[in-house]
């Protein structure tokens, strides 16, 4: 992965606008985050394979980035990215690595699922 | 350290079987033991992406099953079984299914001596839900045909609840292996490694106890 060019993910969310695509969409502290200090509230989400249509898509901020998608009934959002790739199966892979490299929050968009 | 007849050790993810066990699974191998490893998932929600990443979510599953299987070789864990399960989830899965596949394994198997987390003391939900299936399965068995169950456990409330290990394994003789092991991780240990080899050269005691101490508590039915 390579740190966000805003022009180059802009331009990749932009070619799966108005499509059918799959979203992998995560945030994590770690599993152990709760083991390690007991004063730390542990918590995440994840979905895998949401399929959406969105009708427009931003990534915006100074970085660590903030995307948001506009989908019919609603939104979907992840803060905190800080790299990108797009991989060989054209998937737009974005996601925020702490300051240890650990991965803390990823959106993925696919017009495949991810397997 | 008894000779076993068979050994089944049942972890949910790639390293599980590296971290705190790997010397004892390693000195049941150097004894001629046949040693089976049901790795429950890929580890897919590993977090360890290396600074600059070298690996993203979706690479990620591809990459730690190859270290998984340069773990095991070094291990010489000769039979690797992949069970297919997604890292984070298998609590959430149905329980009967995961305690048949550990029961038919025990069948197939005829292990003297089963290796899994403590249910309720392993921390990690992965952990919790893998000990408690294969709490489930040994405890369908008459208690006369039950092969001994010996767990990890390592919650901050352990030693009060469960009091010391009743098992303890000084694994000296082969923690240049379990080290061989865990550096079989790379991309979950490459960070911790490069800490822990300072303190080995300092010879730092709780770094040496806890690579030469493995500690089991006997699962209480």
């Amino acid at each position: 992965m390579d740190p966000v060019i805003v022009e180059t993910v802009q331009e990749a969310l932009d070619r799966f606008q108005n499509k059918e695509v799959y979203i992998h969409l995560e945030t994590t502290n770690g599993a152990y985050a709760s083991h390690k200090d007991e004063a730390f509230f542990s918590s995440g989400a994840y979905i895998r394979n949401a399929k959406v249509v969105y009708e427009r898509a931003k990534i915006t901020g100074n970085g660590p980035f903030r995307t948001g998608l506009k989908i019919p009934f609603g939104w979907v959002y992840a803060e905190g990215i800080t790299h990108f790739e797009i991989d060989s199966k054209e998937r737009l892979l974005l996601a925020g690595h702490d300051f240890q490299g650990k991965l803390a929050v990823a959106l993925e968009i696919s017009e495949t699922p991810f397997e | 350290m008894e000779k076993e007849r068979h050994v089944l050790v049942v972890f949910p993810h790639p390293d599980d079987e590296s971290f705190g066990v790997s010397g004892t699974i390693a000195s049941h191998v150097n004894m001629g033991t046949p040693v089976t490893y049901a790795c429950l998932t890929l580890g897919e929600m590993g977090r360890n992406m290396g600074n600059p990443p070298f690996a993203t979510r979706e690479t990620l599953p591809a990459i730690r099953t190859h270290e998984l299987k340069e773990a095991v070789r070094v291990i010489g864990i000769s039979d690797l079984r992949m069970l297919g399960y997604r890292d984070k989830t298998v609590e959430f899965e149905d329980p009967d299914k995961l305690t048949k596949q550990i029961s038919e394994m025990i069948d197939e198997l005829n292990p003297s001596l089963i290796i899994s987390f403590y249910p309720g003391y392993s921390v990690h939900p992965d952990h919790e839900a893998t000990g408690e299936a294969v709490v489930r399965a040994v405890g369908m068995l008459p208690e006369a045909k039950r092969p001994k169950l010996e767990c990890i456990a390592f919650s901050n409330n352990t030693i009060e609840e469960l009091g010391q290990p009743d098992i303890v394994h000084d694994i000296s003789a082969v923690a240049d292996t379990k080290l061989d092991a865990i550096r079989a991780h790379r991309s979950q240990t490459e960070l911790m490694v490069a800490e822990m080899a300072v303190k080995l050269k300092e010879k730092d005691p709780q770094t040496l106890a806890w690579l030469n101490i493995e500690r089991f508590w006997t699962y209480k039915f």
